[in-house]
């Protein structure tokens, strides 16, 4: 380990410095412009699990949280993000050393994973509202609906990204463009599984403790 | 690629031919930080549901527990590191962190100071809510 460090150092040490490396090569000014989107949507969901913590004990009479969630299903839709997360990995691995085999391989596992969360969530609602606990019967349930659907919206559009990447990997093979785009996509994935560590454990399990 | 010495796309791992050879490979990154975040989200359902545990320090725990996996996802999955390649992530990072605090903390304080200090009655506080 000290020696690659010293070896890093060295190395380091026979470039110019910062001042004189010119303009940042075009992946990197890209992915930085997607992180700092990224930062500012993680900026936006803090406004919505403000208003949920607010909100979380005006249920006007209504159902509370721990009556309408069951702790199974959030288990797997966790499980499902998580194992999605890593397939994601794996495939922007694949991207760097050109597997293409395994970059569709990894893509349809990321694909199913997420649609599967998605459906189980999509179940969640429609039986909450089948049972009267709709976005207008309280605050909580406003808040509720607004915080975990827009959540649930990012990924519906991480799921339409990953199908259109895949189509330009078919047809427009590797470049440094598709290049650029996939590493934003995996950017993008992780992020809204680190929302969902927060979710669930704010909305699922402490939301739901007396 | 000179550029890579000097700053880093977030999300992306190129380290030196040395480093990799010496330390876990990007294949070996990725499921080190799987089977961490796998164990923490278990140990999150577990604290959640377990009687053994002292019942209102259990939040504060599941709250610590968030942070720790956010770490690990962040480190792991995204290869945010104290490197000086990777100041500028770094630094809109914790600019973001520092946004995403004040609101949320600002908020709780606020909300609940309103709570305590402007509701008289428990049943106006009720009518209140159900606004």
């Amino acid at each position: 380990m000290s020696v690659a460090v010293a070896a890093y150092d060295a190395k380091q040490e026979a470039f110019a410095p910062t001042s004189e490396a010119g303009p940042a090569a075009k992946r990197i000014v890209v992915a930085f412009g997607f992180w700092v989107f990224l930062l500012s949507d993680i900026v936006m969901f803090s406004a919505l699990f403000a208003a949920y913590a607010a909100l979380v004990r005006a249920t006007a009479g209504g159902p509370t949280g721990a009556e309408l969630f069951n702790q199974v299903s959030v288990a797997v839709q966790t499980g499902c993000l998580l194992i999605s997360s890593y397939t994601c990995g794996l495939m922007l691995l694949a991207v760097s050393q050109r597997r293409r085999t395994d970059t569709y391989l990894f893509a349809l596992v990321t694909f199913v994973l997420g649609a599967a969360f998605l459906y189980l969530e999509v179940h969640e609602f429609a039986g909450m509202i089948a049972r009267g606990a709709a976005p207008q019967r309280s605050a909580f349930l406003s808040a509720f609906f607004t915080l975990v659907g827009c959540h649930g919206l990012h990924v519906t559009a991480g799921l339409i990204w990953l199908a259109v990447m895949m189509a330009q990997v078919e047809f427009k093979k590797f470049r440094p463009s598709v290049d650029r785009r996939l590493l934003c996509f995996a950017l993008f994935w992780h992020a809204l599984d680190i929302i969902w560590v927060w979710l669930f454990t704010a909305v699922y399990l402490i939301g739901i403790r007396p | 690629m000179t550029d890579t010495l000097y700053d880093r796309a977030p999300g992306e791992i190129s380290r030196t031919a040395e480093a990799q050879r010496l330390t876990l490979s990007d294949f070996g990154i990725y499921t080190v930080g799987f089977v961490l975040a796998v164990m923490l989200t278990a140990v999150s359902f577990w604290v959640a549901n377990t009687s053994l545990l002292w019942a209102p320090g259990v939040a504060m725990g599941l709250v610590v527990l968030a942070i720790a996996q956010m770490g690990v996802h962040l480190v792991f999955f995204l290869h945010i590191t104290t490197g000086p390649d990777n100041t500028n992530n770094v630094l809109a990072l914790a600019f973001g962190v520092l946004i995403v605090l004040l609101v949320v903390v600002g908020s709780a304080w606020i909300m609940t100071n309103l709570n305590e200090n402007l509701m008289p009655s428990q049943e106006q506080m009720n009518l209140h809510m159900q606004r």
